[in-house]
């Protein structure tokens, strides 16, 4: 994972700018890339999936396509979990599968260079580190940036099926 | 452009004719066996008709002979495709009306260069 | 222009195997063939072979030239359809096969199998094998010869000696005398295009003769009444003006004259001038007519006349009927796809209107009414078009059928067994999906019955049977389900064996089993039942593997067999993958989709009916059964409306173990509906088998029968 996360950083030094989406976590404030962002949604009521674990809400009906829906605060521990006016869901599509990410709110675009994105260090965000591509302060604010691939793709989210691998 | 009618039962042949006929600006009606070749020329006149000879339901000779039948095609250009030196083939299609034979097998360019001796 | 002929290749591929299955399914027909099945069989291969030259498989192509050859001989009578021909063409079958296996899948073939095969055709062509008539003795000739045969004089081909005669570098010139037979137009062949050819190869005099045209008066515009003399300069090799008139041979008389220096085309004494696309220079020099000594003159060969040279009978095909031919077309897989997917959209949208419809009280009676009779047309379209949808994804179950033959054949043959083969209902159709996922399990069920099932000749002779088993298979329709059924008239299942069997292996068995708790057996993993172990179906692959194959496309298997009658195996199977026939039941606030299939009653139990037993948990009696009694709300840990099943429905269904009576809050309503995967984006889940869009746009769970079971057995 570290590598590809090196080998990307070269990657954004020659492609200039990279656009991220920035989005509310309980306090903390996180960058994804964009083009990996299909469509932001109202939070609705989902269709719960039986036996599921607690951070998979359901499945949404998106034009015909089944979306199941994840709430990282909750599989990240997050202390309170609100379902407000803001909260919305990111629809990602990742290697081709589409998913809904619950998020406080969405804050922003922006656009950042390589040289203002610096390695993650060990500890300081509630979403583990492999999962983390790197932290880029944008003004005040710090941003943590999100490896959605290397996320969507971790054995213990459980999105992938072992059975159907094999 | 002229229109032209390709009739054969192979697709991936059919589709060849086809394809390569449209890349360079024809029309072109495609039919799979002799019966649907029949229907689809007096639907319209053709300006160039390309058949195999071995389909079902009618075989490719038949099929010229009906359209020599018909008072569109009395002196439309009628191509038959053949394998090799089937000169039998050849003898009996000629024997029907048809004008000339593409022999199989055979590749875009060939197929162009035959097409020019009949629409020039 | 470039064309990338290799987008063609799959279609290729595609309509080769295709013809490899028709041949095959021909060939093996128990009957003597007739003539339209022999053309059908020529013509596959024939197809191929044109095909692949054309596509770049030279290989196939040249391979399956001695068989179309040998068919060809067949097809004009020359030779029989003998059984040693049968068998021999049904070898170059698979050789092509494997060559365009190989060419699809990049793999390799076994150049010494198919240089076998193609070496017993040869011989095969060699011999009289199967020769009709006097000729018996005689080796036979190929009819259609190879190119390096072909012969000269036939004008078509430039051979590389007649090339090397044009001298190139000579700049002489052609005088060429051109007398079209009158009825040459009507071969839709037209001399200026053949001048227009000429034209290109040299520089190009030409002289129209109108002397033969008759008066005004009696002119047919359809007859060719001219003559042309044509002069052509330049390194024109002889071949190349007889390929321009190749087409018209037959149809002229065409004299070829070499001259050292450019002649004149010379108009004779009172020939009026029609056409001179270019006067040829030095035309005064000589009036000498070209057919001088020193310039000898090259007659045309004559060809035979066209009606005569013909090959004698039904080669000049008069229309042949053919059924089953319908026209077809290839469609890729994802385009309709897509197209089912967007008519299941529909459906959605129109039951979500309906909602609307029914539920909208506040709109005038008359507006009312108007949307609802536009909803029903709606409802009726809507339906027609997904039927007319699905039907595209249909083939009809000849498909897996159609191998059968062939297997039984070789199979009963490796076996020493006698089998006769029945097929009915062959036309029924299948989802394509549904199709590909039933060979495996169909060709496994067929090669049990005979190798399990049919017994020895001499065993059925010792039972009084005649010595040939027979094997039927059948498929049809039965109610909204697809049934196929394997039945052998062999020995039947042995009751004792499987059950000494099943207790040797230390599976659990009833007390007093029934017969079918026993079939049950033979289903379970690792079992076979095989007195010695064959090289056919005693190898591991099971009747579990089998079942759960057939579960997996929502089907289900059963067993029916009487001792010393035979075994009949039963497939039923949903019309397509893509609609359930479905029952919607609500649990708390979620809804659920039960496949009605499953479902065998539902009924709201009374306190006496309901008992709990030790071990067993809570069950329902139902008519002397005991039913074990599933709460869905505890199965998937939902909140439930009523916690008593007394107030609630318990529905009965029945999965491939075992029965269950599921309590839910209420039922809801019959519906077909569009199954959506859920894999698609996130994962399997245990007790679902994929997910709906109801009326509302809501989600809602397909539930699996037979795994909800499983999943209840494994809380208790």
């Amino acid at each position: 994972m570290s590598d590809a996360g090196t080998l990307r950083h070269e990657d954004y030094a020659t492609a200039g700018k990279r656009e991220l989406l920035t989005f509310r976590l309980g306090e903390e404030e996180y960058g994804i890339d964009i083009l990996k962002v299909q469509e932001i949604r109202r939070y609705e009521s989902v269709t719960r999936i039986a036996n599921a674990p607690d951070f998979v809400k359901g499945v949404i009906n998106m034009r015909g396509t089944i979306v199941p829906i994840l709430d990282l605060r909750i599989k990240f521990r997050f202390p309170e979990v609100v379902y407000d006016d803001f909260t919305v869901v990111v629809i990602l599509n990742v290697d081709g599968r589409v998913i809904g990410v619950v998020v406080d709110a969405v804050s922003d675009v922006i656009a950042l260079g390589a040289d203002e994105i610096r390695d993650a260090p060990e500890f300081g965000a509630q979403l583990d580190t492999d999962y983390l591509e790197g932290l880029a302060s944008v003004g005040e604010r710090m941003l943590i940036i999100v490896d959605i691939e290397a996320l969507v793709r971790a054995p213990e989210l459980g999105l992938v099926d072992a059975d159907t691998a094999a | 452009m002229a229109t032209i009618l390709a009739v054969d039962d192979s697709a991936s042949l059919r589709q060849m004719v086809a394809f390569t006929l449209k890349e360079a600006g024809h029309d072109v009606i495609e039919a799979a066996d002799g019966v649907a070749g029949l229907e689809a020329a007096k639907g319209k006149a053709a300006d160039l008709v390309i058949s195999d000879i071995n389909m079902p339901n009618m075989d490719g000779i038949t099929l010229v002979r009906e359209l020599r039948g018909l008072p569109d095609y009395k002196f439309t250009p009628i191509l038959l495709l053949t394998t090799e030196s089937s000169d039998e083939k050849k003898q009996e299609g000629k024997a029907a009306g048809a004008t000339g034979w593409l022999v199989k097998p055979f590749d875009p360019e060939k197929l162009m260069a035959t097409i020019k001796r009949v629409l020039g | 222009m470039t064309i990338d002929i290799s987008q063609f290749v799959q279609a290729f591929l595609d309509e080769s195997f295709e013809g490899l299955d028709l041949m095959e399914v021909e060939l093996l027909r128990e009957e003597a063939l007739d003539r339209e099945q022999v053309d059908a069989i020529f013509r596959a291969a024939h197809s191929i072979k044109g095909s692949a030259g054309t596509f770049g498989f030279a290989a196939v192509s040249e391979f399956t030239h001695g068989a179309e050859t040998l068919l060809d001989e067949v097809r004009d009578g020359t030779r029989e359809m003998t059984v040693e021909i049968r068998g021999l063409m049904l070898e170059a079958v698979d050789r092509i096969r494997e060559m365009l296996v190989a060419a699809r899948d990049g793999g390799e073939h076994d150049p010494a199998r198919v240089a076998e095969t193609a070496e017993r055709i040869e011989a095969m062509l060699a011999s009289a094998h199967g020769r009709v008539g006097a000729a018996d003795a005689a080796p036979a000739a190929p009819l259609d010869a190879p190119p390096a045969e072909a012969t000269p004089a036939s004008g078509g081909e430039t051979t590389p000696g007649e090339a090397e005669a044009a001298s190139p570098g000579n700049d002489g010139a052609w005088e060429i005398l051109f007398e079209p037979a009158p009825t040459l137009l009507a071969s839709g062949n037209d001399p200026l295009r053949i001048f227009a050819w000429l034209a290109e190869l040299g520089e190009l005099g030409v002289h129209c003769e109108t002397a033969a045209l008759p008066a005004l008066a009696a002119l047919d515009p359809e007859q060719c009444r001219l003559r042309w003399r044509l002069t052509l300069e330049g390194a024109v090799a002889e071949n190349d003006i007889r390929e321009a008139f190749e087409w018209v041979e037959d149809q002229c008389t065409l004299t070829l004259t070499r001259t050292a220096s450019a002649p004149a085309a010379t108009p004779d004494t009172g020939t009026r001038t029609a056409v001179e696309d270019k006067v040829a220079t030095g035309e005064a020099a000589s009036r000498s007519t070209p057919a001088g000594p020193a310039a000898p003159t090259v007659p045309t060969p004559a060809t035979p006349s066209p009606a005569t040279g013909g090959r004698p009978v039904g080669a000049n095909g008069a229309p042949v009927e053919r059924r089953a031919d319908a026209a077809s077309i290839r469609v890729a897989t994802e385009k309709v796809d897509t197209l089912v997917n967007m008519v299941g959209e529909l459906v959605i949208t129109q039951a979500m209107i309906n909602t609307i419809g029914h539920s909208a009280e506040e709109l005038d009676a008359r507006a009312v009414d108007q949307l609802r009779h536009g909803l029903a047309l709606l409802e009726r379209n809507t339906r027609e078009l997904q039927e007319a949808v699905l039907s595209v994804r249909m083939l009809p179950i000849n498909f897996v059928f159609s191998r059968f033959p062939r297997v039984v054949r070789d199979l009963s043959a490796t076996l020493g067994k006698k089998v006769n083969l029945k097929i009915i209902g062959e036309e029924t159709e299948l989802d394509k999906g549904l199709i590909e996922k039933l060979v495996d399990p169909l060709t496994h069920i067929v090669r049990n019955a005979i190798d399990h099932g049919i017994e020895s000749p001499e065993r059925r002779r010792a039972a009084g049977k005649p010595e040939a088993g027979t094997l039927v298979l059948r498929a049809g329709h039965q109610g909204g389900n697809i049934v196929i059924e394997i039945s052998d008239d062999g020995g039947g299942l042995n009751r004792e064996r499987i059950l000494e069997k099943a207790r040797a292996q230390g599976m659990a068995v009833p007390e007093q089993p029934s017969d079918r708790d026993v079939w049950q057996l033979i289903f379970a993993p690792g079992f076979s039942t095989a007195e010695t172990v064959t090289d056919v179906s005693g190898r591991g692959v099971g009747m579990d593997v089998v079942r759960r194959n057939i579960e997996a496309v929502n089907g289900r298997l059963d067993i029916e067999s009487t001792p010393g009658e035979g075994t009949r195996l039963t497939v039923r199977l949903p019309l397509t993958l893509a609609i359930l026939d479905g029952m919607s039941v609500r649990v708390g606030e979620e809804v659920y989709i039960l496949p009605l299939t499953a479902i065998l009653e539902s009924l709201q139990p009374t306190p006496e009916q309901l008992h709990t037993i030790s071990g067993r948990g809570r069950v329902v009696r139902l008519r002397g059964d005991y039913i074990p009694l599933v709460p869905l709300h505890d199965l998937f840990d939902v909140p439930a409306t009523y916690q008593r099943p007394e107030d609630g429905i318990v529905v009965v269904v029945e999965s491939a173990e075992d029965r269950a009576a599921l309590f839910v809050d209420e039922l809801i309503a019959q519906h077909q509906v569009v199954i959506k995967s859920l894999e698609t984006n996130y994962r399997k889940v245990p007790g679902v088998s994929g997910a709906t869009i109801m009326g509302d746009g809501r989600v809602a769970m397909i539930l699996d029968v037979d795994s909800l079971t499983r999943l209840h057995g494994t809380v208790h």
